[in-house]
């Protein structure tokens, strides 16, 4: 009997070849990803719309006008300042983010605690900020359905649009944001549990950080299309 | 399931190159930067200076835009450092977000077109 083995029977060794993962991804990693990407064909569907409508109404609502205030110290002459707060704490709490996923390459359970708290709070920081927004804009008489009355003609089909797309826009981001934060707050709790610590591997913080990430890149193109442009 | 988890961290991902705390902030100040920018032109150039809001104006927010997108998925969100085949897979879907917006941009205008002969 022949000992040799034929070149059909050699085992190969290439990424494609089974036996362990094509991408060198674990596969909730692997999962996280696609249900990201899924997710930005939702919040793409939107912000096109939105787009699609501001290019159909004859006009459309002046943002320098109507984000103009910053509570509890002035009701209008401040256009984009509170909206740039919000910008700034929720790039700094994907920060914090990115150093809590450091820290779990580490297995340095002390520091992912740390930077998991600071993220939580600057995830709550935000949602109150969007909550002053809301309630301004509120008082304004924007809402679903509903615009302030010194609307005339045909201002009032764009206006009504705006008001329409921006609470579901930012409404949808900020429910982002608040699954975020209740994530956020189960894995916290799981690293002081040791979950992770008897696991061996923080990989868990790094999947909740892709969500976390890709809830600020959505804020990125709404600040730019609601607020800027 | 923690047993296979340990195995690909420690057996697949090891070769990855791991972000240091300095490019983290170095990331992170460019984005602070591009944010800062991008005040810049919408209060001090537009809001109470001579550029007009049009065309020009959006092009420069919608370019920094995709360039602080660019760095949250490269650096942040670690999809510069993964194999080139995951890269691809999870990127080329997005051809159908481009054509979405030419599809429904080039409707919108259309409509736009009649709204405005119809109460402009």
């Amino acid at each position: 009997m022949s000992t040799t083995v034929s070149q059909l029977d050699q085992v190969k060794s290439g990424p494609w070849n089974g036996g362990r993962s094509p991408f060198a991804m674990e596969y909730g990693k692997v999962m996280m990803w696609f249900f990201l990407v899924s997710d930005a064909f939702t919040f793409s569907a939107f912000l096109i719309y939105y787009g699609a409508q501001r290019f159909a109404q004859v006009t459309w609502p002046n943002p320098d006008d109507v984000f103009q205030s910053i509570p509890f110290i002035a009701d209008h002459g401040f256009p984009l300042v509170f909206v740039g707060i919000m910008t700034f704490i929720l790039i700094m709490s994907s920060v914090t983010m990115v150093l809590a996923v450091e820290a779990g390459h580490r297995n340095s359970k002390k520091e992912v605690v740390g930077w998991m708290i600071a993220t939580i709070i600057g995830g709550l920081m935000f949602l109150g900020c969007q909550g002053l927004e809301w309630s301004h804009l509120h008082h304004e008489g924007y809402w679903w359905a509903s615009i302030p009355s010194h609307y005339e003609g045909v201002d009032k089909l764009g206006a009504q649009q705006f008001a329409n797309l921006f609470f579901t826009i930012t409404g949808f981001h900020g429910f982002h944001v608040t699954t975020g934060v209740i994530i956020n707050i189960i894995i916290l709790c799981m690293t002081l549990a040791n979950v992770f610590e008897k696991r061996g591997t923080y990989l868990m913080i790094e999947k909740v950080g892709l969500y976390w990430h890709f809830v600020d890149l959505v804020w990125v193109f709404v600040f730019t299309f609601f607020y800027l442009v | 399931m923690s047993a296979e988890n340990s195995h690909i961290e420690h057996g697949q991902e090891e070769h990855h190159a791991d972000m240091s705390k300095k490019q983290i902030w170095k990331v992170f100040f460019y984005l602070l930067a591009i944010t800062c920018l991008e005040f810049f032109i919408a209060l001090v150039l537009v809001y109470n200076g001579p550029l007009e809001k049009g065309p020009l104006v959006n092009f420069v927010y919608i370019a920094l835009t995709l360039v602080k997108a660019y760095y949250i998925v490269a650096y942040f969100m670690h999809l510069k450092f993964e194999k080139m085949g995951f890269i691809i897979s999870t990127l080329i879907v997005f051809v159908f977000i481009i054509y979405f917006i030419i599809l429904l941009l080039t409707e919108g205008s259309y409509l736009g077109v009649h709204l405005n002969h119809v109460f402009g």
